[in-house]
C-alpha cells in the first residue's frame, strides 16, 4: 500500500506548499509512489488516515497548541516545513514586542480581541521527526527527503554553515565587501543561493549545529558591525534561535 | 484533443426536505488560507444563514516592521505571501522608494515590469490550471485530470514552470527573492538569461493556446451569475497597468496612490473620505476581471483575442468570469513580456548599481496589481530610515465584502438544489476570487463596527 501523506498550516504564508506544487512534473513522479490524503491548497477532500505529515507555519495562539497535538497523534512521521515551523522565522519578530503594543498597533482598539502569544516552532509544543528548513523551503531538498522517508531511512539534513556551499559557489565574500553575513553560522543545505543572488545569508536555515559562533563574532567586530546590525539581523528568522552573536 | 465532458453540476432540482438545507464548508479547500462557508435555507426555501467567515491567525506584520531598517523591509513583506512575495516586495519597494524620493532607472522599471508579469503568470497558471478548472470539469482536483487529460494537464505544467523559471530569472527565486533592492536590483540577468527567457515564453504561447480552448471549451459550465458592484483596479494611459498607475474606479474618479484610504476607508477620517466615497457603494472588486473591466482596450492583441474566444466583454458583472479574466492576461503578460525583452535586449543590460539612498523622515505609498488585485504598502520612516508606521492593504481584504455581497445574491437562486450542489457553487464563487487568506495583516471592515458585512471569526 501507498503510505499516505497530508499537509497542514499554522502561521505562515504557504510558500511551503508552493515550493512542493511548483515541483511540477516531480511532483507528479512523487505522487506515483504517495497518496495524498490532505492538501487544502490544491485539492478538495480530507481523510484523517495518514502516516506523514507535513507541517508548514508557526504556532502563534494557544489554540494552535491542540490542533497540532491532535495531527502529531494520528501522524506516524512529523515534518516540520520551512523556517516558520523549524525555527519560528519571521513571525518572531513580534516577540520582542510586548503583544498589547502590537495588538493596538494593527487593530486599534479591537486588539484585545484576538488571542495570540509569542511565536514558537513546532518542536517547541510536540515531537519533530524531522525538518526541512528554508524560507522557503528547498524543491529539490524536499523532493530528497520524501525518497529518504520513502525508504524508511531518516533524511540527511546539512550541519555545516552555509559558508562551506558559498565557497564552493565561487562567491565573493560579503565581509570583503563591507557587508554583513549569516552564512557564518547558518544550516547549510540551500547552495548559498542568496549570497549567489546578490544579498547575503540571513539565517532562515536556522543555526548549524557545527557553527564556529565565537569565529562569526569575531568576523563582525573586526568589520565594524555594531550592535543594532547584528541583532537586526538575528532577529530576522532566529528570534526563537539562541545565538549570542 | 480530448473533448471534455460536461461537468455534472446541473443537478435536477432535488425536492426540499421538511428541515431545511445546512451547508457549512469548513476550510474551503483550493485556496490559499482558511475560509469557512456558512449557509442555511429553512424549510420554505429562504435563505436564513448565509455567511463568508474569515478565521483569523493575525500575525502582525505591520507590527513586525517598526523600527526596521529600510533595507530590510521588503524582504520581510515578503513573507506576507508565498504566492504574492514579488508583488509585495515591489509594493514595498516603491513605498520606501516614494518615501526617500528614489529615482529608478528606466532599466529597473522594465525588469520589475517583466517581475511583475512573471508572478501574474505564475499564479494565474496555478489558479486557472490546478484550482478552478477541475472546478469547471467536474473533479475533485487536478490529480484526476492528470490521468484523464494528460495532454492538457502537461501544458499548464509546462507554462507554470515557465512562469517559475522568469521569476528565478529576474528576481532570483520564485517565492521571497533575493535580487530586488531599494532603488534597483543587487543582481541583474544577463542578455542570455533574456533571450533564453524570450524563447522560453514564444514556446508556451502554443501551450497557452491548448489550455485557453479547454476552457473555451467548458466555458459553458461557467455558472451565470451577475451582481454589477464597483471594479477598483490601477488604471494609466500608457499600459494596462501593473506595476505603476493611479486607483481607479467603474464608480468614481480616479485617485492618486497616496489617497488610497479613501478607497479601501479603512479609517472613517471624515476629511479623507467624505469627497470620494459619496455614490458608492459598501463593497468593491479587486483583481483581473476589475482591471479587465477597466482597461480592457489596452490589453495586448493575443489578450484580446483570448477575450474574445471566451465571450469575456467588458463590463463583465460575473464573478466566475474572474477565471476567465486571468487567462486573459495570461496572454497579455506573455506578448508585453515579449516587447519588454525586446527592449531590453535591443539596447543590452547596462551593469547598473542601485540608485543611492539618503534617509530622513517621510512618508511613502506603493500600489502594484498583484494577481488578486490592488495592493497598498504605506509607510513612514524616521531619519534615520527606520520605519516609525506601516500600514499594507491586500486584495483578498479587499474582496472579502464583495465575496459575501456576492454569496447573498447568488444563495436564493439556488434554493431549489441539493445540499451538495449548492455548496459546489458557493465554494466555485468563493474560488474564483483566487482568494488568498493566509495574507494576515489586517482585515478591513467597510462598514464599520456596528453592521459587519464579514465574520471575521476569532477561534
Ligand atoms: S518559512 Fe517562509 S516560506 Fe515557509 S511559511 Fe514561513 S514565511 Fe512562508
Ligand atoms: S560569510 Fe556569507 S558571503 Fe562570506 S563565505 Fe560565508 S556565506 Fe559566503
Ligand atoms: S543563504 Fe541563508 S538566508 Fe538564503 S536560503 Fe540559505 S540559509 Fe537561507
Amino acid at each position: 500500500m501507498k503510505p499516505k501523506i497530508a499537509f497542514f498550516d499554522f502561521a505562515g504564508c504557504e510558500g511551503d506548499q508552493l515550493q512542493v506544487a511548483n515541483l511540477e512534473e516531480k511532483l507528479l513522479d512523487i505522487l506515483s509512489h504517495v497518496e495524498v490524503v490532505s492538501f487544502r491548497e490544491v485539492m478538495t477532500g480530507h481523510s484523517d488516515d495518514y502516516d506523514i505529515a507535513f507541517v508548514e507555519g508557526s504556532i502563534t495562539r494557544p489554540e494552535d497548541e491542540a490542533r497540532i497535538k491532535d495531527i502529531r497523534s494520528k501522524a506516524k512521521y512529523l515534518v516540520a516545513l520551512g523556517a516558520c515551523a523549524t525555527i519560528g522565522g519571521v513571525n518572531c519578530i513580534k516577540n520582542f514586542m510586548s503583544p498589547d503594543v502590537y495588538k493596538e498597533r494593527v487593530y486599534g482598539t479591537s486588539g484585545r480581541w484576538y488571542s495570540t502569544y509569542a511565536a514558537r516552532p513546532l518542536k517547541k509544543v510536540v515531537k519533530v521527526d524531522a525538518e526541512l528548513h528554508g524560507c522557503p523551503i528547498d524543491r529539490s531538498e524536499f523532493a530528497r527527503v520524501v525518497k529518504e522517508l520513502l525508504l524508511g531511512r531518516q533524511p540527511w539534513i546539512p550541519d555545516y554553515p552555509v559558508c562551506v556551499e558559498c565557497k564552493k559557489a565561487g562567491n565573493i565574500c560579503r565581509y570583503d565587501l563591507g557587508r554583513i553575513c549569516l552564512g557564518t553560522i547558518t544550516r547549510a543545505g540551500c547552495g548559498a543561493c542568496c549570497v549567489t543572488e546578490g544579498a547575503h545569508c540571513w539565517g532562515c536555515r536556522g543555526v548549524a549545529p557545527k557553527a564556529n559562533l565565537d569565529a562569526a563574532r569575531e568576523a563582525m567586530n573586526k568589520n565594524g558591525f555594531d550592535h543594532k546590525t547584528v541583532r537586526d539581523l538575528l532577529r530576522f528568522f532566529l528570534g526563537d534561535t539562541y545565538a549570542p552573536l | 484533443m480530448a473533448k471534455v465532458e460536461k461537468a455534472k453540476t446541473e443537478a435536477a432540482p432535488t425536492p426540499l426536505p421538511a428541515k431545511g438545507k445546512k451547508i457549512n464548508v469548513h476550510y474551503l479547500t483550493r485556496v490559499e488560507g482558511h475560509g469557512n462557508i456558512v449557509a442555511e435555507i429553512d424549510a420554505g426555501g429562504k435563505v436564513s444563514v448565509c455567511r463568508w467567515e474569515v478565521p483569523e491567525a493575525p500575525r502582525f506584520f505591520e507590527a513586525m516592521l517598526i523600527g526596521r531598517n529600510y533595507q530590510d523591509v521588503h524582504h520581510i513583506t515578503s513573507r506576507i505571501c508565498g504566492i504574492c512575495s514579488i508583488g509585495h516586495q515591489l509594493s514595498s519597494l516603491q513605498a520606501t522608494e516614494d518615501a526617500f524620493g528614489v529615482q529608478i532607472s528606466e532599466q529597473t522599471l522594465l525588469l520589475r515590469k517583466l517581475a511583475i508579469h512573471a508572478e501574474n503568470l505564475q499564479s494565474h497558471f496555478l489558479h486557472v490550471g490546478y484550482l478552478a478548472l477541475p472546478d469547471f470539469m467536474g473533479a475533485a482536483s487536478v490529480l484526476p485530470l492528470a490521468a484523464s487529460h494528460k495532454e492538457e494537464v502537461l501544458a499548464v505544467v509546462a507554462c507554470h514552470r515557465t512562469a517559475n523559471r522568469m521569476s528565478d530569472m529576474i528576481c532570483g527565486r520564485t517565492i521571497h527573492p533575493q535580487r530586488m533592492v531599494p532603488g534597483g536590483f543587487a543582481k541583474l540577468p544577463t542578455d542570455d538569461d533574456l533571450k533564453n527567457l524570450k524563447a522560453m515564453l514564444e514556446a508556451i504561447v502554443p501551450k497557452a493556446k491548448a489550455i485557453l480552448d479547454v476552457v473555451v471549451d467548458v466555458a459553458g459550465n461557467i455558472p451565470k451569475f451577475h451582481r454589477q458592484t464597483e471594479y477598483v483596479a490601477l488604471v494609466s494611459d500608457a499600459e494596462y497597468p501593473l506595476y505603476w498607475g493611479e486607483i481607479g474606479s467603474s464608480k468614481t474618479q480616479r485617485r492618486p496612490n497616496q489617497l488610497y484610504k479613501d478607497v479601501t476607508r479603512e479609517y472613517c477620517l471624515p476629511q479623507s473620505t467624505a469627497k470620494w466615497t459619496k455614490g458608492v457603494d459598501d463593497s468593491y472588486m479587486v483583481g483581473a476581471l476589475s482591471r479587465f473591466n477597466l482597461n480592457h482596450d489596452k490589453l495586448s492583441h493575443l489578450g484580446k483575442e483570448a477575450a474574445r474566444k471566451l465571450g469575456l466583454k467588458a463590463p463583465c458583472h460575473n464573478p466566475f468570469m474572474i477565471t476567465a479574466a486571468q487567462l486573459v492576461e495570461c496572454f497579455h503578460s506573455v506578448e508585453d513580456s515579449l516587447r519588454i525583452i525586446d527592449i531590453l535586449l535591443a539596447r543590452g543590460i547596462r551593469n547598473e548599481t542601485p540608485a543611492p539612498i539618503k534617509t530622513f523622515a517621510c512618508k511613502g505609498v506603493g500600489a502594484v496589481e498583484v494577481p488578486r488585485g490592488i495592493l497598498f504598502h504605506a509607510y513612514e520612516y524616521d531619519e534615520n530610515g527606520r520605519i516609525a508606521n506601516a500600514d499594507c492593504v491586500i486584495p483578498t481584504n479587499q474582496n472579502h465584502a464583495n465575496i459575501q455581497r456576492d454569496l447573498d445574491a447568488l444563495l436564493p437562486t439556488l434554493a431549489t438544489l441539493s445540499e451538495a450542489d449548492i455548496e459546489l457553487k458557493l465554494s466555485m464563487l468563493v474560488r474564483a476570487y483566487d482568494p488568498c487568506i493566509s495574507c494576515s495583516t489586517h482585515h478591513i471592515d467597510l462598514t464599520g463596527d456596528s453592521n459587519k458585512l464579514v465574520k471575521f471569526i476569532r477561534k
